[in-house]
């Protein structure tokens, strides 16, 4: 593992769901310590983007590297103990289970390399969580079973977490909160991947985007540049 | 009178003890790892026969003795379970679900015949638990000792499992693991090692409701298959999934069977099954259970069902004429044997009606068969009914029971409805079976004789021909009939179809039917094929027989079932003179599960992915 290598390296990867072809050559990378956001409408292939680097889609050709070290056709179980943390759209909590009981599946080892957590750090910095912890995940409301989402994907003490579609469905005060949440999980040093079709939300966190449409990359570049670019956002983004 | 109600009430808690054990065994392995573990009553056989012979051996006669044997006979059990689960289970996890099931039933196979070479075809009588042989007096009766342990050992193994399932993280993962594996994985932890503690744990209790019956029931080669039907009933009366569903069912079950042989011996057995449709009426998913997602046979997309093209109407001609001209050809031997195949491929068609167009998955489709064939019997020697009407009559007797049954089997779907069916075709097994004066139970029926003009084979032949020829065109018109369509819409998404107004509940009721009457049309063939109909031909081992012969041929194509039932029966008849013929089937079964994943219809879908990917992925690079 070098230290020069970026957090993630995704290059020129192909998916497949059965016969239909989904991603096209695609490649994009994550610094140590950035946030970047994967932008494109519904279907445009986000979620499959980030399942295929988690290994939960088996991306056919082309290479995926975290930390240096190539991932891609690993089973997920061994990509996540490597510090690769995923947080999925459809939010994937265990509803049978107590609040406590879930961050405990997440539970893994520390690692040198990344932020240690705990389950008292994780109810500082989710302080609704804190108080409910032996509720049945199954009768929280939606914002909280997100925070409960990601706390529990920091459990295994990730370096890199990939985040999918965080603001969705959730009340514009709670999504307020998550942009929080993330800037604060960047200044303890986590590099983050999220998929977004959220602009405003995008702007919150991010430092550099991707546009991906039909399963290709359209356009990258910094925030910034995004922002002053209204034909990129207006081909690409308005519905 | 009070003492006896109360004597007979500590007696059932007994009888459930080992109930419970098995079906919370069985539950456990099923929720992790959806499979629906066919030879969890081979495990629970082998504790009991294991458990036997270390009772002979380790400080026979002592207590001590007799309860490390126990112990030690689950565990060997559970060890058996994990060699199972690493040697098979792990390659088919992402095989469709019905393989697994396949692939378990082959270890019953095995196992079986396994238990005959070792053991010996005798039934075992199981040791007297040492310390606990005599008897107490309870209000002027007596009960068992050992009865009282065994009332002791369900509530104790109830709350270890329960402290196990949520004071360790084992239990954490395996509870989280029951509900998303997928995310589990996504989370860091290794499924391939959750699956197999899982199936020690399972297999362990198996073991151990096999080894502690044992004092009272004994042990024989016929009580995996027996413990397996009572196991689906307490599940699903309890709820897929919920331990303490399965506490409560076992003893709901135990008790009424025990209340049973007080006032109808005869009944035991269909107590059990009124017990269950009265709960499922009531609560579809048991008493404890909660709705699973929608559980499709198939996990992707079904591929669509296509009216034979020309080359392939013209290959079904070309073998319709070699059967027309088979008897110029053909010795008798050969003659017999299409007989037969003739008749299971109709069988096995009407299986796939309601499996592949349907969606609906029978373990119990033998009920059918059986009806109709016990239907022409019956009438035949009772009655003296010409043969002509016995036929006529034998899809009648069968659609009546599959009017009856389907009416509960279609308001449930996936792994609860083919239990269900499971569970019918053991009633209709067992009264078959227990009802000696009227069926000739284990007897069966004998000499029942063709009408003159019918007597002669070729005759014969040409008349089984016509009339399976006539019923699978008949299906095969209904599935691409409004009807079929109707079907196919309920079985792809029930919800749509309900929305655009189908009854979906009423055309899957009416799919039970017609499928039920087709197999009682083969049912009543075979006995006039044979001469003689006995209660096998409506047991387990026919149903999965049926299975094997609609999934090796592929359950969405039509011509599937028939290239699978002409395969299976001539397996089966090559080897059947062989004195383990049983291990040779299981055996076979199990290899082409493992070497063909996807089913025999699945290799060439694969390829044809592989192709297509390839190629969309040369003309991304040639541009």
């Amino acid at each position: 593992m070098t230290g020069a290598a970026p957090m993630l390296e995704v290059a020129g990867i192909s998916s497949f769901y059965g016969w239909a072809r989904i991603l096209f050559d695609l490649s994009l990378s994550v610094g140590r310590g950035e946030v970047a956001v994967l932008l494109g409408r519904n279907g445009a292939g986000k979620s499959t983007t980030l399942k295929s680097i988690v290994g939960l889609v088996r991306p056919s050709g082309g290479s995926v590297a975290f930390q240096g070290t190539e991932i891609a056709g690993m089973p997920p179980h061994r990509i996540v103990r490597m510090g690769l943390g995923y947080v999925p759209e459809e939010r994937r909590i265990f509803t049978d289970l107590t609040v406590a009981e879930n961050l405990e599946v997440g539970r893994q080892r520390p690692r040198a390399d990344a932020p240690e957590w705990s389950v008292d750090k994780l109810f500082a910095l989710f302080p609704n969580l804190a108080e409910m912890q032996g509720r049945p995940a199954g009768r929280m409301s939606g914002g909280e079973q997100q925070m409960l989402c990601v706390a529990r994907t920091l459990m295994g003490n990730p370096s890199l977490i990939l985040l999918d579609e965080p603001s969705e469905g959730l009340a514009p005060v709670i999504v307020d909160q998550m942009a929080a949440t993330i800037g604060e999980l960047k200044s303890r040093g986590l590099s983050i991947l999220l998929s977004e079709q959220n602009l405003r939300f995008a702007r919150m966190v991010s430092d550099r985007a991707y546009i991906i449409e039909k399963g290709r990359i359209r356009w990258q570049g910094s925030m910034d540049d995004l922002e002053s670019d209204e034909a990129v956002k207006q081909q690409y983004l308005v519905v | 009178m009070t003492g006896q109600i109360v004597v007979q009430f500590l007696t059932g808690l007994a009888s459930a003890a080992s109930l419970f054990l098995i079906a919370a065994g069985l539950s456990i392995i099923f929720g992790v790892t959806r499979i629906v573990n066919f030879a969890h009553g081979s495990l629970y056989m082998l504790g009991a026969f294991i458990a036997y012979s270390l009772t002979q051996r380790l400080a026979a006669g002592t207590a001590y003795g007799f309860w490390i044997s126990v112990l030690l006979a689950a565990f060997v059990v559970a060890l058996i379970g994990v060699v199972i689960e690493i040697l098979m289970l792990r390659r088919i996890y992402r095989a469709p679900e019905l393989f697994q099931l396949l692939a378990t039933f082959g270890v019953v196979l095995v196992v079986q015949d396994a238990a005959l070479w070792i053991w010996g075809p005798v039934d075992l009588m199981g040791p007297r638990a040492p310390g606990l042989d005599s008897a107490v007096d309870i209000l002027g009766q007596r009960l068992p000792e050992y009865d009282i342990a065994l009332i002791v050992i369900s509530p104790v193994v109830l709350g270890l499992l329960w402290l196990l399932f949520h004071r360790t993280r084992w239990g954490i993962l395996v509870r989280a693991a029951t509900q998303d594996r997928e995310m589990v994985g996504a989370l860091g932890r290794n499924q391939a090692w959750l699956f197999t503690s899982v199936f020690f744990v399972g297999a362990f209790l198996a073991g151990l409701g096999g080894a502690i019956q044992l004092p009272k029931g004994g042990a024989d080669l016929l009580i995996d298959l027996n413990v397996i039907a009572a196991a689906f009933v307490v599940v699903v009366v309890g709820g897929m999934g919920s331990i303490t569903g399965a506490f409560l069912a076992a003893i709901l079950i135990g008790e009424l069977q025990a209340f049973a042989v007080l006032v109808l011996p005869e009944s035991t057995l269909v107590i059990m099954f009124l017990a269950m449709a009265v709960v499922l009426v009531v609560r579809p998913w048991g008493l404890l259970g909660r709705p699973m997602g929608e559980h499709a046979p198939g996990q992707a997309a079904e591929p669509l069902l296509r009216p034979a093209t020309p080359r392939a109407r013209l290959a079904w001609a070309a073998l319709i004429g070699l059967l027309l001209v088979l008897p110029l050809i053909a010795e008798d031997f050969t003659l017999t044997l299409t007989i037969e195949i003739v008749i299971l491929a109709l069988f096995a068609a009407s299986l796939h009606f309601i499996m592949g167009p349907g969606g609906m998955v029978s373990f119990g489709h033998a009920a059918y068969f059986g009806l109709g064939a016990y239907g022409a019997a019956l009438l035949a020697t009772t009655l003296n009914t010409p043969m002509e009407l016995a036929l006529l009559a034998a899809p009648v007797v069968a659609g009546l029971g599959a009017l009856v049954f389907g009416w509960f089997c279609v308001r449930l779907s996936g792994v609860y409805l083919a239990m269900l069916t499971l569970a019918f075709a053991q009633i209709a097994w067992s009264v078959v079976f227990q009802w000696y004066e009227f069926t000739g139970g284990e007897d069966g029926l004998l000499g029942i004789r063709r009408t003159p003009w019918a007597d002669d084979r070729i005759v014969f032949y040409y008349l089984v021909l016509a009339a399976c020829g006539v019923a699978i065109y008949a299906m095969r018109r209904m599935i691409f009939a409004p009807f079929g369509y109707a079907v196919r819409a309920g079985r792809d998404s029930r919800l749509r179809a309900d929305a655009i107004g189908i009854d979906c509940r009423r055309f899957d009721w009416m799919a039970f039917l017609v499928a039920g009457a087709m197999a009682g049309i083969a049912g009543g063939l075979y006995v006039y094929s044979k001469g003689s109909v006995f209660p096998d031909e409506m047991s387990i081992p026919r149903s999965v027989d049926g299975l094997v012969m609609v999934l090796l041929g592929g359950v969405q194509t039509l011509s599937g079932p028939i290239f699978g039932a002409a395969g299976f029966t001539w397996l089966q008849d090559e080897i059947s003179r062989l004195e383990y013929w049983r291990f040779i089937l299981g055996g076979t079964i199990i290899g082409l599960v493992l070497a063909f994943p996807q089913g025999l219809g699945g290799i060439w879908r694969q390829i044809e992915a592989l192709i297509r990917r390839r190629r969309a992925t040369g003309i991304e690079a040639g541009r």
